[in-house]
């Protein structure tokens, strides 16, 4: 049995649609996330879960039981859902223990007193126990609000941006312990984020989500072997982009014919290509001169002048492996990982 | 309306309603406006009836004496409170000079005398028999008529005595605002040539005018609201004309059309301060903050500088309550008796019990809105806060005369159908009296708890209901240990209003229901100046606690003045 289930889900703050036709499922034990610039209706997907926002539109179910349509909602109280906000929302009023116990009001005391110290056993933090939220570190705090919202063993757990307010160090560290917790917790997890390779990293299924609708779904392999847009390619990885028209079923260019993958006879397309989807080598490719190398470590980024046609294009290679600025090298393409989508699409602007 | 399984029935007629559902927390917002705006509604609907002989003698004799003095008094008033209010909240402010940490919270003492208070301890003072007259005749060998002083029982003397305890608000405000500004805006000025007077008066009195409006209009508001003062300096406005037609002339009807036309001054008041603001709210355009560096005035500047923020506090605080102590050393022992003992618990009963319902009521309205955020609630809160701005013998008279014809009413019924007479239920209690206070005072609770509920960020109400806590628990448990301190502050500025309150006592205390304010102005009339002090003295006394308050909340006031020290 699926932990959330959306049918058609609409939402609008004030007449403005922020959400529409959304259609999506947290499996059990699974972890979904919703991924998407800001302001695409994502978190707003989120509340409506969590039953801060009603719904208009839609069909929402946690489990078997319904708990919202237009009309009537279940108070978020009674559904049973955790939820941690990019924020954290710790009451600042209240001890580590005292936050983490919030939630089991009317439990058994067996629970009431146990719990708490399980969970900060559980994300580590059983040293802190009765200090206040103010004197914490970022990624503790994160923690004790994942700590708190797991406590009442909820049906399903809400993750709003849970990583934005961390510096990148922490970030990586704090994103692992964080997949740890929730896989000794065995919770349905749903969780919102603009990054996609955080999404990636964590996710067994990923839904697109751009101005209130969700674009593809899938596993992050899906996602990224075959997306289905323009702009899901280039939200995903960076991307090198280029133009071409389709002749005779192909597209022509310096590299050669490539798939027009559907699109119709004299149809102008843009032509993707992923950095690391190019290749240098001294010859059998594409001649052309390095203009450019940039070190990021663990890879360079190589950005090459094409003799054919003096267009610039960016290529991704191991660190150490980068040529001199000004070297004549020869480019092959891996044609697996470049995608044609028709222009015509109204999101290949973006 | 909730539902936990698919087959949960349908919601019935509400369904076609999906953006409003009454509830319980917007019926009482509603009630609550309903209720506070009703002594308004009374007043202005007074204009529609006909009140004849009365009203026309009204007209040919005493009203255009009204409109002349308040209009003198509120120019005179504003003049006054602008001056020494922007002059010495730029100099605590912007120099340094010896004295000033000091005077940066004594110059809001004054604010803890009451009009009243200050108005007949000047004319003990300044009256022909009183010290400052007697000791100049000693010195000079004078006798009756061989020289000439100002009288204090004038307009003149009512415009002093009033813009030394008024200034203040625009003070406070001033300040407040040039606190607020970042010290780069003014450091531009300086390195583009302008000097620190011009500096001054092209960027940061500009920046400042919303503020310094707003203050000018409280502080005129309390002038038009005043009745003691005027009262006593024999000074004819438009509450002592309500007073007069009203217990003099025995005319309800002209006197509340007397408010309805004194309503019409509040509501000039509030588009003034509107129009001050509107569109004109300046947004910081750099957010830097350090220390302010302050222009160091030295000799006879610093000389002046001292004494221009001296004199107030001295005219507005030290000269009247030092006169207050020494008339109490002289008369406590005959006052201070049972009595009085009465007097001060009836003040404090009357002052806590409205001190308690006023937060509830505001907790109400704001928790209210937040949950239902939209035009209603908030109409309805805007409504609530709006009897502040209304002088309080025009609530008392739209209170009682509702509530008169309630008990009338209820009274021909009863005799008819049962053959009893119920008397007064409502007018004349001291819950009318309550509820004329909590008309009058509510907007302060109102802004204190709003404020300081905006500081609980939405995210933590989203947490602990989705942590299993309904509405009314998460207010329990979240926002009210939160907001503790902010709502015991909202309580005591209440409350302290509430003792020093006058005109709305006066006019619906119960019948031989005295309170201190009432007692100290009874005694004043009666020219037993020396007996009056004790009651005066311990209003003054409370007075002080809210100074103490706003002492503390403009320190902190400021961005990066305590918190943020390692900015800039």
């Amino acid at each position: 049995m699926d932990a959330l289930t959306l049918q058609g889900v609409c939402h609008a703050y004030d007449g403005e649609l922020a959400i529409d036709s959304i259609d999506l499922t947290v499996g059990e034990g699974k972890l979904v996330c919703l991924l998407g610039p800001s302001g695409c209706g994502k978190t707003t997907v989120l509340r409506v879960a969590a039953g801060l926002e009603p719904v208009q539109q839609g069909r929402v179910f946690i489990g078997e039981s319904e708990v919202a349509r237009p009309g009537a909602s279940t108070p978020p109280e009674e559904r049973g859902v955790g939820l941690v906000f990019q924020d954290y929302a710790l009451f600042p009023h209240l001890t580590v223990t005292e936050n983490v116990a919030f939630g089991l009001k009317g439990r058994p005391s067996v629970e009431r007193l146990g719990t708490p110290k399980q969970m900060l056993d559980l994300v580590g933090l059983a040293d802190l126990a009765e200090r206040y939220p103010h004197t914490l570190s970022g990624g503790e705090q994160q923690r004790v609000a994942l700590a708190r919202a797991l406590a009442p063993r909820p049906r399903l757990l809400l993750l709003d941006e849970p990583y934005t307010g961390l510096d990148i160090h922490l970030r990586n560290q704090v994103r692992d312990e964080t997949l740890r917790v929730l896989r000794m917790a065995g919770i349905s997890t749903m969780i919102v984020t603009h990054d996609p390779e955080e999404a990636m990293y964590m996710a067994d299924h990923i839904a697109v989500m751009r101005g209130g609708r969700i674009l593809q779904q899938g596993t992050p392999s899906e996602l990224y072997n075959a997306p289905a847009n323009a702009f899901i390619a280039k939200f995903l990885s960076d991307v090198n982009a280029m133009h071409g028209t389709v002749e005779g079923g192909k597209v022509p260019s310096i590299f050669g014919c490539l798939d027009a993958n559907g699109a119709a006879e004299g149809v102008r397309v843009d032509v993707l290509i992923r950095p690391e989807a190019l290749s240098l080598s001294s010859e059998g490719g594409r001649p052309a001169t390095v203009a450019a190398v940039r070190l990021l470590g663990h890879s360079s980024i190589v950005t090459l002048a094409m003799d054919d046609d003096g267009s610039e294009l960016r290529a991704r290679v191991r660190g150490m492996d980068a040529p001199a600025e000004g070297d004549k090298v020869s480019l092959a393409l891996d044609k697996l990982q470049s995608f044609v989508f028709p222009c015509a699409d109204p999101t290949s602007d973006e | 309306m909730s539902l936990s399984a698919p087959e949960a029935k349908p919601n019935g007629f509400l369904s076609g309603l999906p953006f409003w559902r009454p509830d319980g927390w917007t019926i009482a917002a509603l009630v609550v406006a309903g209720l506070v705006a009703t002594p308004v509604i009374v007043v202005m609907a007074s204009l529609l009836v006909p009140a004849g002989d009365v009203w026309r003698h009204l007209a040919d004799t005493v009203l255009p004496g009204y409109v002349a003095n308040t209009l003198l008094l509120m120019i005179g008033v504003g003049l006054g409170t602008l001056i020494i209010g922007v002059a010495t909240a730029w100099l605590v402010t912007m120099c340094q000079f010896p004295g000033r940490a000091l005077f940066e919270w004594t110059l809001l003492l004054p604010l803890a005398v009451p009009t009243y208070a200050i108005a007949f301890t000047y004319g003990g003072l300044f009256e022909f028999a009183g010290p400052v007259q007697s000791a100049l005749r000693d010195a000079f060998a004078w006798g009756r008529g061989d020289y000439w002083f100002p009288d204090i029982r004038s307009l003149g003397g009512a415009i002093l005595v009033m813009t030394m305890v008024l200034y203040p608000y625009v003070y406070l405000l001033a300040r407040a605002a040039f606190l607020e500004q970042s010290v780069c805006v003014i450091e531009v000025s300086r390195t583009l040539g302008r000097g620190p007077w011009r500096s001054f008066v092209e960027v940061a009195l500009p920046l400042a005018r919303p503020a310094i409006a707003g203050g000018l209009a409280l502080a005129l508001m309390e002038t038009l609201g005043d009745f003691g003062a005027v009262q006593y300096l024999a000074v004819s406005t438009f509450t002592t004309g309500i007073f007069r037609t009203w217990f003099g002339l025995g005319e309800p009807i002209a006197a509340a059309q007397l408010s309805a036309a004194l309503m019409l001054f509040v509501l000039a008041l509030i588009l003034f301060e509107r129009s001050s603001r509107g569109g004109r709210k300046f947004h910081h355009t750099s957010r830097r903050y350090r220390a302010l560096p302050r222009f160091k005035l030295s000799g006879s500047t610093a000389a002046w500088g001292f004494l221009a923020c001296f004199t107030p506090i001295f005219l507005g605080f030290l000269l009247p309550g030092g006169q207050l102590v020494a008339w109490t050393l002289e008369t406590a022992s005959t006052v201070v008796d049972a009595d009085f003992l009465v007097l001060a618990a009836n003040s404090v009963m009357l002052a806590s019990a409205t001190a308690v319902i006023a937060v509830v009521v505001a907790l109400l309205l704001a928790y209210g809105h937040r949950l239902r955020p939209g035009p209603l609630l908030a109409g309805a809160t805007r409504v609530s806060s709006m009897g502040y701005a209304i002088p309080g013998a025009v609530i008392a008279v739209g209170v009682l005369m509702p509530f008169a014809w309630f008990d009338n009413q209820l009274d021909s019924l009863m005799r008819e159908y049962f053959g009893l007479s119920t008397g007064l239920i409502l007018s004349g209690t001291l819950a009318a009296l309550i509820f004329g206070y909590l008309v009058r005072f509510l907007a302060i609770s109102l802004n204190t708890v709003e404020a300081s509920l905006g500081k609980v960020t939405p995210t933590m109400d989203g947490s602990a209901r989705t942590l299993g806590l309904g509405p009314g628990a998460t207010l329990a448990r979240v926002h009210i240990p939160i907001i503790s301190g902010s709502l015991l502050t909202a309580a005591l500025l209440v409350f302290v209003d509430v003792m020093k309150e006058l005109p709305a006592t006066l006019i619906m205390r119960p019948f031989n229901f005295n309170t201190l304010a009432v007692r100290a102005f009874e005694l004043a009339e009666d020219e037993q100046l020396a007996e009056s002090a004790p009651a005066a003295l311990s209003i003054v006394a409370v007075g002080i606690l809210p100074v103490i308050i706003l002492t503390l909340a403009i320190a902190r006031s400021r961005p990066g003045h305590w918190s943020d020290k390692s900015v800039g």
